[in-house]
């Protein structure tokens, strides 16, 4: 599948594309297809978001799981502070982007 | 330490509204991104692998505690309530807002600092000696030309926008402690025949084409450095490669032209440059110096110390450095604790610095490339002191030059560059190698972790260097041994096929334990190595 991600504009925290806003947790990200293009460029002249791209990810049974680590930690936050991430009370968070 | 006049404060006022005024049209729409990156990346904000990254200049890594508490003030209110001091002497937030980008670079400026060429092809902050003006071995105080050349530098409009990234360190001591001609110009203050001047070294770097900087001049009068400068500068401005970006550093350049062309061309640049009365006035010379006249040490201050406490004598030993004044010392503040991130410093930590810095230090501090903080002059009869309040707030790890006060870039948990995390690798070698014993008898070993091959951990200058390389979408750690960024100064070589984390931890074991077998009296770890040889390393490592 392939999903979209960018920065927030004003707080610059990684988004993810849910078919119809962004989140900022990757398990809410929809597969787009090949129709990521357009996408990317309406909501980036909207401002909604900064910088997108797309990337490859498998569908599992939490979610959509990016394909490449660096998207992976992107999802998460710092695998070396937990209280950073998005799972702060997930002590094996770190380890499943590995 | 050096005070802005009107004029740089003024500068830096005006660069302050214009970025919140660039901020202001980003937001509205006004500006795309490709038009606001590179505006934004003059100001020393990133869009990293989280959030925006700012990183602020730490000229040649000096600040007071005034500054210092600010550092520690924008880690509370704009980000997450640390920083991360950096390789180049710098520090750098992870968590900014763009929106309070201003309001931060605003808060910098209240306090004479700036984020301004911490990041483009520009001539990036100065670096310098850690212990500049407090070391016993310094000819000179290398700090006032560190000071000159970063006015010289900021904003310089012929260098705004040269081939590539641009690094300059001084040094004024034989011993090198700022990984002199590991940088683009390296410049040491000598004397000869009783005058002041510098040798100069071009063309080092580390990043994916590591070099050492070869020494093309080895004095040029005190006073015309500035003009030197220009001169390596303005060849390299006509003549580096601006349609290669990895091809693009002065080190190329020298390494293509040749040490002797390169020189030549310097030398005939030079000889234009002196008939042009660039040379900055003497008495402005003078007044830059001014600022950096020794603090008012206590000349009866003793040398005694009562080390019966065990645990501060080890500290002593091992973080303290001798000092050029009678009854004092240099205090290094080791940021490397067990599973501690290197060179992270939480904002509560950052405000006792600040506090023991005015109580004990004069109110300096340093940044160290090494990635701790030093406290240049303590009196000796304050040192016990010093070290209970450190250690009561966990920073008083004595491990300074051993195995765990490691180098490590911020790696794949936030560098978007990075193919590996170092930052795991530094926690879990700090933890396999915890016994201090076991450290000391290791002695002086320089650990330097790199996620990228652009080096940023300084693993090409590591006795025992790491690099972090993505294998098919997986983290691979190469081995590298015999690295130096000291006066000796060496390029460290892979050893040979990758590990995984585990792996390299364990085959670092291996090569420790060869070297403890091997060495001879008083060798430290890289000496051992010159002489052995990569093949017994090698053989112990993939038999």
């Amino acid at each position: 599948m392939k999903i979209i991600t960018g920065n927030d504009l004003k707080t610059g925290d990684v988004t993810w594309w849910t078919g119809s806003d962004w989140s900022r947790h990757v398990e809410d990200a929809v597969d787009v297809g090949e129709n990521f293009e357009a996408i990317m460029q309406e909501e980036e002249a909207a401002r909604r978001v900064n910088v997108p791209y797309v990337i490859e990810a498998e569908m599992t049974e939490e979610g959509p799981r990016p394909a490449h680590i660096k998207d992976r930690v992107r999802a998460l936050g710092p695998t070396v502070r937990l209280d950073l991430t998005l799972k702060p009370a997930d002590p094996e968070a770190g380890n499943r982007v590995v | 330490m050096y005070q802005y006049d009107k004029y740089d404060q003024q500068m830096v006022d005006t660069r302050v509204a214009e970025f919140r005024d660039q901020v202001e049209r980003r937001l509205a729409g006004e500006l795309t991104e490709d038009q606001f990156k590179p505006l934004r990346l003059m100001n020393g904000l990133y869009l990293q692998l989280h959030a925006y990254m700012l990183r602020v200049a730490i000229p040649y890594g000096t600040l007071n505690g005034k500054q210092m508490r600010m550092l520690g003030h924008i880690a509370r209110k704009y980000d997450r309530d640390y920083g991360h001091f950096t390789t180049r002497q710098n520090i750098q937030y992870n968590w900014i807002k763009l929106e309070d980008a201003p309001d931060i670079l605003a808060d910098l400026a209240s306090v004479e600092m700036h984020a301004i060429q911490t990041s483009g092809n520009c001539i990036r902050n100065i670096s310098s000696d850690q212990y500049a003006g407090a070391a016993a071995d310094e000819i000179a105080d290398p700090r006032p030309w560190a000071e000159i050349l970063r006015q010289w530098s900021s904003f310089h409009p012929e260098f705004s926008y040269l081939p590539r990234k641009f690094k300059i360190a001084v040094i004024a001591s034989d011993e090198d402690r700022a990984a002199m001609r590991l940088h683009d110009i390296g410049i040491q203050l000598v004397h000869k025949d009783g005058e002041l001047g510098a040798k100069f070294f071009v063309g080092g770097g580390m990043g994916r084409t590591p070099m050492i900087a070869p020494e093309i001049r080895d004095f040029v009068p005190a006073d015309e450095l500035i003009s030197y400068a220009e001169a390596c500068l303005r060849v390299y401005n006509r003549y580096g490669r601006r349609d290669n970006k990895y091809k693009a550093r002065i080190k190329i350049l020298v390494h293509e032209l040749g040490k002797e062309e390169y020189t030549r061309q310097v030398e005939e640049e030079f000889a234009h440059m002196k008939t042009l009365g660039l040379n900055p006035p003497v008495e402005e010379l003078a007044r830059i110096s001014e600022y950096f006249a020794d603090p008012a040490f206590d000349t009866n201050a003793s040398d005694d110390l009562d080390l019966s406490d065990p645990d501060f004598n080890l500290w002593v030993d091992q973080n303290t450095e001798k000092h050029k004044q009678a009854g004092y010392a240099i205090a290094v503040i080791s940021l490397k604790p067990t599973s501690g991130i290197p060179g992270d410093a939480s904002s509560a930590q950052i405000d006792l610095m600040a506090d023991l810095a005015e109580q004990y230090s004069f109110d300096e501090l340093r940044v160290t490339h090494s990635q701790n903080i030093v406290l240049p002059h303590v009196k000796k009869s304050d040192l016990y002191t010093l070290w209970q309040k450190l250690d009561e707030a966990g920073l008083a790890p004595a491990n300074l030059d051993l195995i765990t006060d490691s180098i490590a870039c911020p790696g794949l948990d936030y560098c978007s560059l990075a193919n590996a995390r170092s930052i795991p690798l530094a926690q879990k070698i700090s933890e396999r190698f915890a016994d201090l014993g076991r450290q000391r008898e290791l002695g002086e070993l320089k650990l330097k972790i790199s996620g990228c091959i652009n080096a940023c951990g300084h693993h090409h200058a590591g006795h025992i260097g790491i690099l972090g390389v993505d294998r098919k979408g997986t983290e691979n750690y190469q081995l590298l041994l015999g690295g130096s960024a000291a006066e000796d100064t060496s390029l460290a070589k892979i050893t040979g096929p990758g590990f995984d984390e585990d792996g390299v931890i364990d085959a670092i074991e291996t090569v420790t334990d060869l070297y403890l077998k091997e060495r001879q009296e008083d060798e430290r770890f890289i000496d051992t190595y010159r002489r052995v040889g990569m093949a017994a390393f090698k053989e112990a490592i993939y038999g």
